[in-house]
Formats: structure tokens, C-alpha cells, sequence
């Protein structure tokens, strides 16, 4: 079962828990079609309505930047943690 | 047994202001003459659309927060603030089919009272969207983002954007919105069709200046009496029209520019309004760089500056589109903020101003009200 990790900023979207238990597992595409599921809150600020990962949100596959192996298609591993962190952005 | 007497409640003022990084709720008990500002709401997020709603019960605020990471969204407080709602699922957000996502929220706008849970939005890309939830929950106006037009419409340097929403006061089915290097469009069925509006209006920085659309208009206002009288500042260039936005005839020639964002029209006064111009294009700053409000009386005939109690001295910092409002009082209130993060307000239609609040971050829109 995949573990989502969220950051701080966005605890307020998942009940206050840093760590979520999902059952998808495949692609992170099924992950966060989980999410918009369970935490729809939580998943709108990861990606936009139209399912595209937000600019300045990263997102690593067990320590991979999905950006860099394969974006939503990036294989996620029963077991796999997926960590979602806001980039170094803004002024 | 004889009715109590009557509870006068003291009237209060409520003056919201969105900025790059918070939105800040101001009160002031004491006919504005002094100002509670708060700790900063949403911290971080940029606001560059806020509104109060006073059809229902209390007033209810709206705002449009947009984070820089998260994305946008629209969320309400019936407690001025003391609480926020959110729903779960987007407030707005585009069908899958449309191709787009909601990159910001420029506009929020209650309708008139024959429809009194019904709030439009406006966002970037240019669309506009219609609450029947008191704002809450949005759909998109299809008629508007369907228009053959839209693939010509460009982006101005703040994007691309439908920023003037204008509800006809007394008829739901006409409604005028403005967007920059798009142009003003009109409706009279509700929205499901729209015809642009733009003629008289020169669009200096095209190769033909007078097209059917593409002019870059930064804000309209109505005029208070008369619903189809409006006001426009676009990018070099004041207008007004007479005629429901028809035609429009420029009313810069007593203004020192043309240049400027805001436009605020008098709440119930038939042919005042207010702007802030700007040297110009290419200089955007105050003229002369003295901070100071026109305002004209006889509907853009004439206009007279506005400077008692505003800083002395050089004043570099712009009011943007939406940083400069009026409210309901009588004598009304007038209200601006600029990108120094300084807000000042009137009580007496601009003859005189204080400070509210200084060194916020850039101020990006403010609306104020008495209840």
C-alpha cells in the first residue's frame, strides 16, 4: 500500500495527518485519482481541474522527481512512498 | 401595550483589502473617521478579488485566494472573517472538455436583488462563471467562453483575464464584462450570447486602432443613476458611454492623462465617478508624481484633483484596477490602495483623506461597505 507524504502546508487538507495510506498503486495518476477521491482538498492544490500537476509542486516516487520518470505515469510500487513538496518559488 | 422603541445599531464600516500576500478586513465604528485593521487572512496568498455581499442576513465576504503553489479558489466568511468555508470539491474549475484550468480569480460581483444568491466570478483566462449558492460553488458561462472571438483575444501583462463584471441593476439578463486587450462585451439573454462593445474605443497598439474588439480596457464603472451610462479607464484612454456601451466618447480632455487603472463610479450620485491616473504607458507612476484622485461630477465633462490629506512629496507607487472603490454611505466613502502597501480613505467623496493602514504588501483590489 502506497504512503502519501504531505507536507506541513497542506495538513490542513488531510485531517492534520503528515502520512496517508492509499490502495491505488500502478501509476501516481491512480494515486491521486485516490486522493481527489478520499482528500479532494488535498489533491486540488497538487493538480488543476484538469488533472495536470500544479507548476510549483513536486512530487517524488520514492526519492524520484516524477518530472524526471514519466510525470503522472511514473510507476508506483506497493510499498512506495510518495512525498509531495512545495518547490523554491515565489517572492 | 405600545412597541418597544427602535434599537439604532451604530453603522459600521467594513473595508476589505486583498494584497500580493494576505487579505487584510479593516472596521471602523466612528464613521470612518479611524481605522481596526487586522492580521493578515490567508497569508501569503494573493487576493486580487474580494467583494461584500449585504443581500442576506449578514454580510458575507468573498474573496478569491491564489497561491503561487496551490492554485486558486474562492472562499466566503459569514463572520467577517472569523471563520472560513471552502467546499470540497473546486469552487470553479473548467470542464474537461474546455482544455483550460482556472489560473486565478480576478473578479467576484453578487447580482442585483432580483436574484439574490446569484455571484459572478470573473478569472484569467478571460471567463466568466455564475454562483446560484450565494458564491460558494461556480459554473462556467458557456456562451461567453464558447464566443468565436476568444482565440483572438490576447493577454495583457497581467494575463489574459475577464476583470469587470457589471450585472444590469434592473434587468438579470444584461450583463457588461471588460477584459484587458479583449475588449468590453455585452449580453442581453443571460449570457448566452455576447457581442462585443468597443466601439469609439482606440486601440492605440494595434495596426488598425479602431477594431471590433482586442482594445485593452482596465476597468469600467456604471453610473449610479442612469444604468446605461458607463465610465472606462483603458491603456491610454477615458471613455464614457451613454448608450448601454453602444458607443463611447472619450472624457480625458481635463484629465493631465489618459493612462490609469481604476475607475470608481458614485454609489448613488448620477455622473461622479474617480480615477487615479498615471503619467502614462511608459512612465507608470502618478502624475507628477504627487499621489492624488480625479474626480469629476458632470459624468467626465470636467475633472478636479484631489490631494488633502494624501502624502506630500514624490509618490511613486500605482493603484492598480481593482485598489480603488467606493462604498454605500452617504456622503460616500471613497477607498485606494497601491503597490507601497499604503491604503487611504475619504468620507466625504475624496475633499479629504486619512491613512488606514501602511506598509501592507501591494495592494491588489479593495471594496468597502456600511452596514
Amino acid at each position: 500500500m502506497p504512503t502519501l507524504l504531505v507536507p506541513g502546508v497542506l495538513r490542513a487538507e488531510s485531517g492534520g495527518e503528515s502520512r496517508l495510506d492509499v490502495a491505488a498503486d500502478g501509476t501516481l495518476r491512480a494515486v491521486f485519482e485516490e486522493v481527489a477521491q478520499r482528500w479532494p482538498r488535498l489533491e486540488r492544490r497538487i493538480r488543476d481541474e484538469q488533472g495536470v500537476l500544479r507548476r510549483y509542486v513536486n512530487v517524488y516516487v520514492d526519492g524520484e522527481d516524477c518530472r524526471r520518470s514519466g510525470g503522472l505515469e511514473t510507476p508506483v510500487e506497493a510499498g512506495a512512498e510518495i512525498q509531495v513538496l512545495p518547490s523554491v518559488a515565489g517572492g | 401595550m405600545s412597541d418597544p422603541e427602535p434599537i439604532l445599531l451604530p453603522m459600521t464600516e467594513l473595508l476589505a483589502i486583498g494584497t500580493q500576500k494576505g487579505l487584510f478586513l479593516a472596521t471602523s465604528d466612528d464613521d470612518r473617521q479611524s481605522w481596526q485593521v487586522s492580521s493578515a487572512h490567508f497569508f501569503g496568498q494573493a487576493v486580487y478579488a474580494v467583494a461584500f455581499d449585504t443581500r442576506g442576513p449578514a454580510p458575507r465576504v468573498l474573496a478569491g485566494v491564489d497561491s503561487s503553489h496551490f492554485g486558486p479558489s474562492v472562499v466566503v466568511s459569514d463572520d467577517l472573517g472569523t471563520t472560513w468555508q471552502e467546499p470540497d470539491r473546486a469552487p470553479l474549475a473548467f470542464p474537461s472538455d474546455a482544455g483550460a484550468a482556472v489560473e486565478r480569480v480576478w473578479q467576484i460581483v453578487p447580482a442585483g436583488p432580483a436574484e439574490p444568491d446569484v455571484v459572478y466570478a470573473g478569472t484569467q483566462p478571460s471567463a466568466l462563471w455564475r454562483s446560484e449558492d450565494g458564491g460558494r460553488t461556480y459554473d462556467l458561462v458557456q456562451g461567453l467562453w464558447d464566443h468565436p472571438h476568444r482565440p483572438q483575444w490576447g493577454a495583457g501583462f497581467g494575463g489574459q483575464a475577464v476583470h469587470t463584471i457589471l450585472p444590469h441593476p434592473a434587468d438579470p439578463q444584461r450583463i457588461l464584462v471588460a477584459m484587458s486587450t479583449g475588449g468590453v462585451y455585452r449580453t442581453s439573454d443571460g449570457g448566452k450570447t455576447w457581442a462585443p462593445a468597443n466601439q469609439g474605443i482606440k486601440a492605440y497598439f494595434l495596426p488598425d486602432p479602431w477594431p471590433e474588439f482586442g482594445q485593452c480596457v482596465h476597468k469600467v464603472a456604471r453610473d449610479a443613476e442612469n444604468p446605461d451610462h458607463y465610465y472606462a479607464q483603458n491603456h491610454h484612454g477615458v471613455y464614457r458611454s451613454t448608450d448601454g456601451g453602444e458607443s463611447w466618447q472619450s472624457i480625458a480632455d481635463t484629465l493631465p492623462t489618459d493612462f490609469g487603472f481604476a475607475m470608481v463610479a458614485h454609489p448613488s450620485r448620477g455622473g461622479t465617478a474617480w480615477n487615479f491616473p498615471l503619467t502614462s504607458d511608459g512612465e507608470r507612476h502618478p502624475v507628477d508624481l504627487t499621489c492624488q484622485v480625479f474626480r469629476t461630477t458632470d459624468a467626465g465633462g470636467t475633472w478636479q484633483p484631489l490631494h488633502d490629506g494624501l502624502p506630500d512629496g514624490p509618490y511613486y507607487p500605482v493603484v492598480l484596477r481593482d485598489a480603488m472603490c467606493a462604498d454605500n454611505a452617504d456622503p460616500a466613502g471613497v477607498y485606494f490602495g497601491t503597490r507601497a502597501g499604503d491604503v487611504f480613505a475619504s468620507r466625504d467623496e475624496g475633499e479629504s483623506w486619512s491613512t488606514v493602514a501602511s506598509h501592507l504588501p501591494d495592494v491588489l483590489c479593495v471594496r468597502a461597505v456600511q452596514v
